[in-house]
């Protein structure tokens, strides 16, 4: 064990699903109660909450829970809390927490990510819609061109593929019919039927060359993930996994000013702090909430070259449970869900302990990549059992 | 009747560029000490911090560096499909401005295809969209 470092000793997730019932609050509730029992934490313990983007009242199915909603509904006693929305991205809540009990700040933290947009469109009276008559900041750039979606402002960065590195459909495919097999063996996966080639190319596009299948739908669920300090280790019983490296680089914040998006920068700096080599990952958890960005992380980590992703994941082979740098084993966000980057540091964890069931990847895994985020937000945490 | 597209807030910083289209002129913010263009416009110069900045007028052409045809309904009132593209406008080096590209089928545009500005007006916005020349 290493003090000074910052050790993932707890991991918890709710109920998934679509239009659920239950509250937000309580399906957080539900997440952050596993993520004690599987730490082997007592709620007393917690004395830090962290979260991304924090409560967001114009758009509040997106993020319904702030930090001080939880613990004030929790009766937690937090030295230190955040929940912001201006950082690296979602995982960016954990460099927060990981950073705070770093510092001695607090000792351990829940990082939590709620997210209830499935629900809130069902019933737009309690769950107002995001309003988009007026417009300013980065939102002034796009949505006068009705470019609304993320899967828009995405799909220019992969039509540029396209063009410039040959990327086909049936490589891009790889990343949903991968999400797929893997969502199967999970039994919290959102989807669990599942997908060919043949439904893929006959689906119909959102936004060209996006098709149905490369974009995540609407979930509402909870994950939280407990970071504790490295001297704090022998107050919880588990399996802890050490931070090893963090970066979330962003040189333009912007979606649509750079040619490539903040995963490259973000990739390339996760290395610079720490003796791991990209050879060295055992499993890759990298966010797709729209299937192409996968392809930039594992271009940007250096997993292979600029514009050889497609070649990369060509055929699915590489990428699958038994394959040499297995991929979003539990279904990433087209299989499990739109867990909104939390999934993969979760599914990471899970992995790194051996305890994925059915899903669990072969050997003896000690090293995983996590990453969150698209266009100019990118987190990437390098994860270790050293 | 045309949709109504959502309407930027003006400021300080934006005012001349969504209302740049009353005299038919594309324009960028520019540092006149570096000739930077800066987008989105700001008061200063993100290369060399001066403040003498100030827009001004381009070709109002450019190429399309890249582009999306949107087939989702993002709601109900939107008609589909049509063209979102990031264009590279001549006289503004390294600035991508994205837009719709009008006046064509959306299986016509391709990636490098030459254009020019076009305004939409409505109200006070002049929103600037682009033709394939």
């Amino acid at each position: 064990m290493k003090r000074d470092s910052a050790y993932i000793t707890g991991i918890g997730q709710s109920e998934v699903g679509v239009r659920l019932t239950r509250s937000p609050m309580l399906l957080t509730v539900d997440a952050v109660k596993e993520a004690l029992q599987n730490a082997g934490l007592a709620l007393e313990q917690i004395d830090g909450v962290s979260t991304y983007p924090g409560r967001m009242s114009v758009f509040l199915g997106f993020s319904p829970i702030g930090p001080d909603d939880l613990i004030e509904a929790m009766g937690i006693r937090a030295r230190w809390r955040s929940g912001a929305a201006e950082i690296s991205s979602q995982l960016g809540a954990v460099v927060a927490a990981a950073q705070a009990v770093r510092t001695g700040m607090c000792r351990h933290v829940i990082c939590f990510r709620t997210v209830y947009e499935a629900a809130a469109l069902a019933n737009p009276q309690e769950w107002p819609p995001l309003k988009r008559d007026t417009v300013d900041g980065g939102a002034q750039w796009t949505a006068p061109f009705f470019a609304y979606s993320a899967a828009n402002w995405t799909a220019q960065y992969a039509s540029r593929h396209v063009e410039r590195y040959g990327l086909t459909r049936e490589q891009l495919a790889q990343i949903a019919l991968n999400d797929h097999a893997n969502a199967a063996r999970n039994p919290r996966a959102l989807v669990r039927k599942p997908l060919t080639m043949d439904d893929y190319m006959a689906s119909r596009m959102i936004s060209t060359p996006l098709c149905l299948y490369d974009c995540d739908r609407f979930t509402d669920a909870s994950t939280v993930l407990i970071v504790s300090a490295g001297d704090a280790l022998d107050e919880a019983a588990c399996a802890p996994v050490r931070i090893a490296a963090m970066a979330g680089t962003v040189e333009r914040p912007s979606w649509d000013q750079t040619e490539f998006m903040a995963c490259a920068p973000t990739g390339r700096d996760l290395w610079k702090s720490t003796d791991y080599k990209p050879g060295d990952v055992d499993t890759a958890q990298l966010y797709d909430g729209f299937s192409f960005q996968a392809i930039l992380w594992l271009e940007g980590l250096g997993f292979c070259g600029t514009g050889e992703g497609g070649k990369f994941i060509e055929g699915g082979g590489r990428i699958a449970i038994d394959g040499e740098l297995p991929l979003n084993t539990g279904g990433g966000q087209l299989g499990a869900g739109r867990l909104h980057g939390f999934g993969y540091a979760h599914e990471a964890v899970v992995q790194l302990r051996g305890a994925g069931g059915a899903r669990q990847i072969p050997g003896d895994p000690r090293v995983a990549v996590c990453a969150s985020g698209g266009g100019p937000l990118a987190t990437a945490l390098l994860l270790a059992r050293d | 009747m045309t949709l109504q597209r959502p309407v930027p807030r003006l400021t300080e910083e934006n005012r001349f560029f969504w209302t740049s289209g009353a005299d038919g002129r594309l324009r960028f913010m520019r540092c006149n000490d570096c000739n930077t263009t800066l987008h989105p416009p700001q008061l200063v110069c993100r290369k060399c911090l001066s403040e003498n900045v100030a827009p001004q007028p381009v070709a109002g052409t450019g190429e399309i560096y890249s582009f999306t045809v949107n087939h989702q309904k993002w709601n109900p009132a939107l008609e589909v499909p049509y063209v979102i593209a990031r264009v590279a406008i001549d006289g503004a080096p390294g600035v991508l401005l994205t837009t719709n590209i009008v006046g064509c089928p959306v299986d016509s545009v391709k990636i490098g295809d030459r254009v020019r500005v076009t305004f939409e007006r409505q109200g006070d916005i002049y929103y600037p969209l682009f033709e394939k020349t």
